[in-house]
């Protein structure tokens, strides 16, 4: 016998425990007593097994660790005597849950001991079944407890049916079978089979229609009967609860006439006599009786219950709510939430008193309350509602600020009639609660402030005024910054001022003032102050005075710490000190956000998310790809790959029309009928596949650089300016018109091409540093005497070559020779000094409409290309 | 239904647990730590009910000990705080004025009544008398096994002498 586990008793072992003053000795006693009954364990003690499992529980109650415990609890269930099995039993539920396979081992003991002469062990058994079975056991066992809910024991048949509610709570399919068993327990007089009886009753309508229907036919008498025997009852000691008989048994009873009635008139017509007496009679002084009349009404307004019975099912919610018992006040609010959909005009009745609620000082009332005005809110009441409870919110607790801001901004926003009236309504709660504001709410203001051209001065006004008492409020300070920023002069001007606005005299310094504020306050984060540049910027332009002191801002976050910041502030500095001349128009005011679409995303925004990942992939194949000759190549389109650039003879076309789909479809057709170009459409290819498809075998016998050309291949449909721009602005770029100083053409023209109707001349420009470069300046001239319209100069080389075409000057070509069309095409031959330059091209154009093509090869490049 | 039954002190140390959903061990120490934070907290005049991840927690104090039971949202909260009185009766009457160290000690007793009142998460028995009957019945079938065993073991130990 192990010298350990014989030393401690129970008792011992929980003084210890409680004896210790600090959690280490705590843990200390714990760790001695497992390693005790560990050992115990592992010489298979058996006189001290109960004990041991006893220790265990209380250990696991203290939160440590049990599992070693868990086959000891299955030895005593499997051992003969009923003490082992009733601690073997409690441990199995205590230290178990139905997830362990362990569980699947007590199955067989199970088993036998639902078939145990002993009711206790039966009992026993069914008890731990009712607690802790899984659906593989339920269905195993589902059987015997089947068989046991028809025994004479009173014990045994509620402990069968409640352990029935488990099995066909696992598994619905078994439901039918206890279905007559069940509704034979109705029959019953022992209130504790009675009750368990009516339970599974209940839970076999859950799950099963059928069942429903079966009940509502067979056992609805018989339940009203039951519930008419129990409240009209002389007084019954043993059941007897605050003068009430059995209030237990009345709530199971109306639950169950509940689903019985629920959607059938004859049976809820029924019912009624029978409910309208427990509505009336019942005693409502006591929490018994008030826990009846609660079913009851439930069961009143779940049931197609008569006018007259919910009129007084409402006066019992009504009673309920001037309750001074916060009990009864809190189960008033739920309930009339299910009662809106009953009688609305009803509950409305009460709003004023519920709206009392929603300022209780108990968080779970003003949990239920707020719910429940936020259903009452209609088209009549929204203003009214909205006033009180902005009110509230000024002296509300930090911790319901959240829940009652996001009601308020929801309600402003279903609610509002007039624009002018949400933006002071939003005002009032940025100001009062800015902080709780979420990001859509703030940023669908901003949204409607630009759609609302007429009230954008009054906005920005009252912003300003907004700021100067709650700056601290985050949401409300990037909307001022957002506003002062787009709206600073409307501010500085008092233009569009309403009637009802006070004066208000703000100068220009002033509002670089609250900017400056708002960049620099030590709360401000990282998006309110990258805001607040944005908006100094743009004032700076709009506001010539106070340009100096904005650039010293500016120049001040050059150095910040925060990545964002400084290169914001690094732009803005190029911006304002070198390209003055073009400022104004790079911080004119925003475009009107589109509200319509707005809200659509903002109803997306889940599926926006996964949109916003595939669009970042497809940019992110198609950024420009610079170079190392330091030229911007512009994104290549996604569908050039459709074309199949890697074939030998790569097409490159070129337009100043703006439909991109046109011309490549344009192209495809054309390429069909002519006989010198093999496209091979990459049909079924995913398009961002083929965009990334730089390495496939197909093209892996190419030089990287060419590969990267054939990215390139872009139909610059679009022109790219603003890229070029910014690149240019940041002196990224050497400046082009330096580079062609320099520079003297050393390679005569040519004539490229000529026909009856046009003439293509190209003169080269070379830079001395890079041999394998060649400029183009191709000219096209139009000889016929119609002009042409949608010129579009194609032109395709050599895997060898790198081609990149810019836009056009035009793609109308006017007639006789009066004009011409100007392009440049960069050539980069990667096989210079070996092999000349080659270029096929072909033209497309209109005459009067005509689609018109013309194509052809030039090898008379000057040697040397 | 009632998901799980817990007794908590006013020190935060638990007294009792039942679990009838399944939650794991990890689970249970946390919810157990997230509620008793929620209702400790709680004044006294306040009502018994707090809104819990969707659930209902129906609590009541008695001296320094919060019973708590959590059940579904539309469940009835007033016959829960019904359900947990019964029990707290029935443990009154089989203790004798129960106390918590009567609790601490006897806890496998209390897991006992408790399993007498509540299967699968629903009440057993409306009957005090009842209950008080059966669980009678079990401990004297344990005392005689304890008598009976010593009994053997007293003849075992003279036969041995």
């Amino acid at each position: 016998m192990n010298p350990f586990s014989s030393g401690t008793r129970l008792r011992d072992m929980i003084r210890a425990i409680r004896a210790c003053k600090t959690a280490a000795e705590e843990r200390a006693v714990v760790r001695k007593e497992c390693a005790a009954i560990r050992s115990a364990i592992s010489e298979h003690d058996q006189d001290y097994r109960h004990r041991n499992i006893a220790k265990l529980m209380f250990i696991h109650m203290l939160g440590y660790p049990t599992h070693f415990g868990q086959m000891e609890c299955l030895k005593l269930i499997a051992s003969a005597g009923f003490p082992e099995k009733r601690i073997g039993y409690l441990g199995l539920m205590l230290l178990l849950d139905e997830r362990q396979e362990v569980l699947m081992l007590v199955t067989n003991s199970l088993k036998q001991d639902l078939n145990h002469t002993n009711q206790y062990i039966v009992g026993l058994a069914l008890c731990a079944l009712g607690n802790i079975c899984s659906a593989e056991m339920a269905s195993d066992l589902a059987a015997e407890v089947e068989r046991l809910l028809l025994t004479k024991d009173p014990n045994i048949k509620k402990k069968a049916a409640l352990c029935s509610i488990r099995i066909i709570r696992k598994v619905p399919d078994l439901a039918e079978n206890f279905l007559s068993p069940a509704a034979s327990l109705l029959k019953e007089k022992h209130h504790g089979v009675l009750i368990a009886g009516i339970q599974l009753c209940t839970d076999l309508c859950k799950v099963s229609a059928d069942a429903n229907k079966h009940l509502r036919k067979n056992c609805t008498e018989g339940l009203i009967r039951i519930l008419k025997d129990v409240s009209n009852s002389s007084y019954a000691p043993e059941y007897d609860i605050a003068g009430i008989t059995d209030p237990f048994l009345h709530i199971r009873v109306l639950r169950l006439m509940r689903m019985l009635g629920q959607g059938d008139a004859d049976t809820s017509e029924y019912m009624n006599d029978i409910l309208a007496q427990i509505a009336s009679k019942t005693e409502s002084n006591k929490n018994a009786g008030n826990a009846i009349l609660y079913e009851c009404v439930e069961t009143i307004m779940g049931i197609e219950a008569t006018s007259g019975l919910r009129v007084l099912a409402i006066n019992i919610l009504g009673r309920f709510l001037s309750n001074r018992d916060n009990n009864i006040r809190y189960v008033a609010l739920n309930m009339l939430m299910k009662a809106i959909a009953v009688d609305s005009q009803a509950v409305q009745r009460h709003r004023t008193t519920i709206l009392e609620c929603v300022k209780d000082s108990d968080a779970s009332i003003r949990k239920r309350a707020l719910e429940l005005v936020f259903l009452l809110v209609n088209d009549t009441n929204a203003k009214p509602l909205t006033k009180e409870l902005i009110d509230y919110l000024e002296v509300s607790d930090q911790d319901f600020k959240g829940d009652l801001t996001a009601k308020i901004c929801s309600i402003i926003e279903k609610f509002s009639q007039e624009k002018k009236w949400y933006i002071d309504q939003m005002l009032k709660v940025l100001s009062l609660a800015g902080s709780y504001v979420k990001d859509d709410v703030w940023h669908a203001l901003i949204v409607a402030i630009s759609n609302a051209p007429d009230l954008q001065g009054y906005s920005v006004r009252s912003l300003y005024k907004a700021f100067r008492t709650s700056f601290e409020q985050v949401s409300l300070v990037r909307v001022v910054v957002w506003c002062i920023g787009e709206y600073g002069e409307m501010l500085v001007g008092n233009v569009g001022v309403l009637e009802v606005e006070e004066p208000l005299t703000v100068t220009e310094s002033d509002t670089v003032d609250v900017l400056e504020a708002c960049l620099t306050g030590h709360s401000a984060d990282i998006t309110t102050r990258s805001m607040s540049l944005i908006a100094l910027l743009k004032l700076s332009s709009r506001f010539p005075p106070t340009s100096e002191r904005i650039k010293e801002i500016i120049t001040e976050h050059k150095g910040s710490i925060v990545l964002e910041l400084q290169q914001r502030a690094i732009e803005f500095n190029s911006i304002i000190q070198r390209h003055d001349n073009i400022k104004s128009s790079l911080v004119e005011r925003m475009p009107v956000l589109d509200e319509s679409a707005y809200m659509v995303k903002k109803a997306n925004s889940s599926q926006e998310n996964i949109v916003a990942v595939k669009s970042s992939q497809m940019s992110l194949a198609g950024t420009s790809v610079t170079l190392p000759n330091g030229v911007a190549k512009p994104p290549a389109a996604p569908l050039v790959d459709l074309l199949d650039l890697s074939s030998d003879d790569a097409l490159v076309p070129t337009s100043t029309s703006k439909d991109f789909l046109h011309d490549l479809l344009g192209i495809d057709l054309t390429n069909s009928s002519s006989s010198g170009f093999s496209i091979a459409p990459s049909g079924g290819t995913d398009i961002l596949m083929d965009l990334l498809s730089i390495g496939t075998p197909v093209q892996s016998d190419i030089s990287p650089e060419t590969v990267s050309s054939n990215q390139g291949f872009a139909p610059t449909t679009k022109p790219t300016p603003t890229t070029v721009q910014v690149l240019d602005l940041l002196d990224v770029l050497p400046s082009n018109g330096s580079v062609a100083g320099d520079q003297s053409p050393l390679y005569p023209s040519i004539t490229a091409f000529q026909s009856s109707t046009l003439k293509i001349m190209f003169s080269f420009k070379k830079h001395p540093e890079k041999p394998q470069v060649t400029e183009i300046h191709a000219t096209f001239m139009n000889l016929s005497s119609d002009s042409y319209t949608d010129f579009v100069f194609q032109a395709a080389v050599p895997k060898f070559i790198q081609l990149h075409l810019d836009p056009a000057s035009s793609n109308h070509l006017p007639a006789n020779g009066n004009g011409t069309i100007t392009q440049t095409v960069t050539v980069t031959n990667s096989q210079h000094g070996q092999k000349p330059l080659a270029m096929r091209i072909r033209m497309v154009y209109k005459v009067d409409n005509q689609e018109k093509l013309e194509q052809g090869q030039i090898n008379n490049f000057p040697p040397g290309l | 239904m009632i998901h799980f039954v817990l007794l908590i002190s006013r020190q935060g140390k638990v007294r009792l647990t039942k679990w009838y959903s399944p939650y794991s061990q990890k689970e249970r120490t946390k919810v157990i730590r997230e509620l008793s934070g929620l209702i400790l907290a709680r004044g006294p005049k306040l009502c018994n009910f707090v809104e819990w991840r969707g659930y209902k927690v129906v609590y009541r104090r008695y001296a320094s000990l919060y019973f708590c039971m959590c059940i579904d949202a539309d469940d009835n909260e007033l016959e829960i705080l019904e359900i947990i009185h019964h029990f707290v009766e029935i443990l009154d009457r089989y203790f004798g004025s129960v106390c918590e160290l009567d609790l601490i000690f006897n806890f496998h007793k209390a897991y006992y009544i408790l399993d007498e009142i509540l299967i699968a998460g629903e009440l057993q028995e409306s009957s005090k008398k009842t209950v008080a009957r059966l669980i009678a019945a079990q401990d004297s079938l344990v005392e005689a096994a304890k008598e009976q065993a010593s009994s053997v073991s007293n003849m075992i130990a003279q036969v041995t002498k």
